[in-house]
């Protein structure tokens, strides 16, 4: 195999896992939505790669769908609802920072084992790609789990999606048809959580969802 | 004779770097001036006050122990040591099989270890302070730098410069992102050990944020002298290292000739001259952290010195 198509393909997917870890370690909102948008950028320069290396149109496609969307729209919708929610300026954290980064750091280790093991008999960039797209679903969880705000929740579900379409390029031969309907389901859960959004703050003149597990009677 | 010639080339890198040290904080502190629109001492004022501290008398506190007289020594002795053993402009020098990253590491720590005792050892506060400040940073920056370490040697198959330098400059290397995350927490690491500024900042006596300076507050004299210009050749020490091993192109190697070490040489200079100007540029631009924010700064370099360790066994060994 071509050790430079190697080497680019590994390079682009551990960056989509730095940025990965960027945005766990970015309190601020307004510089993690800047994050978020890094993430889908190196997201798509990896799929773009991967459309070249495989010789597959239709992943060129995926790229765009990525760029535009998770690398414009939803950061710049994100940023004016931030600043119409009066939040930007907010600093939140559930676990420190320290304890979430080992936590990452384990995730991805996990990860990488039980990938490397299953996939024993695939081509390796099929491996190094499903391993890295595993750890990227698995932070986007951890992001979900570890914070309270709800907008830094739906960056964390986003990049999950992220993660899903790194293993879905790696993996050759997903038709495009599924591609663009996760990428449009994803915008309409987008714009779904995002009416929720306006709904909790007007109810609970917060976004911070401890608020509601006061509500339900959960808390105290 | 060839003999003779490697011992000459060894003792040449070893004065080389201890003649250079002072000159690239001048050049450190000229730079940061100018960028603050100050005119700043002369290039040459780290060796007009290492002068003028060697002429000057030693002034010990009433309570200090002989550990407090010896240690400046022993401080200065093996960071020059270990300033000598990073292969500056040529490689495959006589002590070279010594040159070996970890070595390197336990010099440095060691010279930590005795400076943090000498804060101790007088029984004042700011040396407590000082000491005990100094030991939470390395307790966060060593496992980092292990970190950097592994990578190099996962990557170069081995921990001596040397070798690792001729590695990265074979095209075996191609490219690799463990090799860019190893470079910013090496970075990152330098930056705190060196107490520079977002960590520590070396032109203070601010009894709040001072790290390096509160523990060193009791020495003068030829002391003082001597730790000040071990400072220095540590910052030299980790420009070197930073050069040698991720632009490792212009190393001159094992008995080369006399125009091909003349350049390398000169690249060398070049290197330091970079080194300086960015350490500059980042200090002017950045504001100093607090202290208890240093550890999230220091976990961001293990991290990706983790991070870069843990990436190397998806690649192409798959």
């Amino acid at each position: 195999m071509n050790r430079l198509v190697f080497d680019v393909a590994h390079m682009l997917a551990g960056g989509l896992l730095l940025v990965s870890f960027m945005q766990l370690y970015q309190d601020r909102l307004y510089a993690l939505l800047n994050v978020f948008a890094l993430h889908a950028v190196v997201l798509a320069l990896s799929v773009a790669w991967q459309a070249y290396i495989q010789n597959a149109p239709h992943l060129y496609v995926t790229a765009a769908i990525a760029l535009l969307f998770k690398g414009i729209v939803i950061p710049v919708v994100l940023h004016r609802m931030i600043i119409r929610l009066g939040i930007h300026r907010e600093i939140e954290q559930v676990v420190g920072v320290a304890p979430t980064m080992l936590l990452g750091m384990g995730l991805v280790g996990l990860s990488m084992v039980v990938m490397l093991r299953v996939t024993a008999a695939a081509d390796p960039l099929a491996r190094e790609d499903l391993a890295f797209a595993l750890s990227v679903v698995l932070l986007g969880l951890l992001m979900m789990v570890t914070r309270r705000n709800a907008v830094s929740q739906v960056v964390g579900f986003m990049s999950i999606e992220n993660g899903l379409v790194l293993a879905a390029t790696g993996a050759k031969g997903m038709p495009l048809v599924v591609e663009i309907s996760v990428a449009f389901s994803i915008l309409i859960a987008f714009i779904v959580i995002g009416i929720f959004l306006f709904r909790i703050r007007e109810r609970f003149d917060t976004v911070d969802v401890q608020a509601l597990d006061r509500f339900r009677g959960e808390r105290r | 004779m060839a003999l003779i010639l490697d011992v000459a080339a060894q003792g040449a890198q070893m004065m080389l770097v201890l003649v250079l040290a002072p000159l690239l904080t001048g050049l450190v502190r000229k730079l940061k001036a100018r960028l603050q629109r100050r005119r700043g001492p002369s290039l040459l004022q780290p060796y007009r006050d290492l002068v003028r501290l060697l002429r000057k008398e030693v002034v010990l506190a009433e309570n200090a122990s002989w550990l407090f007289r010896v240690i400046p020594y022993l401080v200065f002795a093996t960071t020059w040591v270990a300033a000598a053993l990073v292969p500056t402009f040529q490689t495959g020098l006589l002590f070279s099989w010594t040159a070996d990253l970890i070595a390197i590491i336990a010099l440095l720590g060691s010279a930590r270890f005795f400076l943090a005792l000498a804060g101790l050892d007088v029984g004042t506060s700011f040396g407590g302070i000082g000491s005990s400040r100094e030991v939470m940073i390395a307790s966060l920056a060593e496992p980092a730098m292990l970190m950097v370490v592994f990578t190099l040697a996962l990557i170069a198959g081995s921990t001596q410069l040397s070798t690792v330098a001729a590695f990265m400059a074979s095209s075996e290397v191609g490219l690799r992102v463990s090799l860019g995350l190893a470079l910013f927490a090496l970075i990152m690491v330098a930056i705190a050990e060196n107490a520079r500024i977002p960590v520590d900042n070396p032109a203070t006596h601010l009894e709040l944020t001072m790290v390096h300076e509160a523990m060193v507050l009791e020495y003068s004299g030829r002391h003082l002298a001597l730790i000040d210009l071990a400072s220095e050749l540590k910052l030299l020490l980790y420009v070197s290292i930073i050069g040698c091993v991720f632009v490792p192109w212009t190393l001159a190697p094992a008995g080369a000739g006399v125009q091909i070490l003349l350049l390398a040489a000169a690249t060398y200079l070049g290197k330091l001259l970079v080194g300086g100007l960015l350490l500059a540029l980042f200090e002017t631009a950045v504001a100093k952290m607090r202290v208890f924010r240093v550890p999230e700064f220091l976990g961001a370099a293990l991290m990706l010195g983790l991070l870069a360790t843990l990436l190397l066994f998806v690649s192409r060994s798959l």
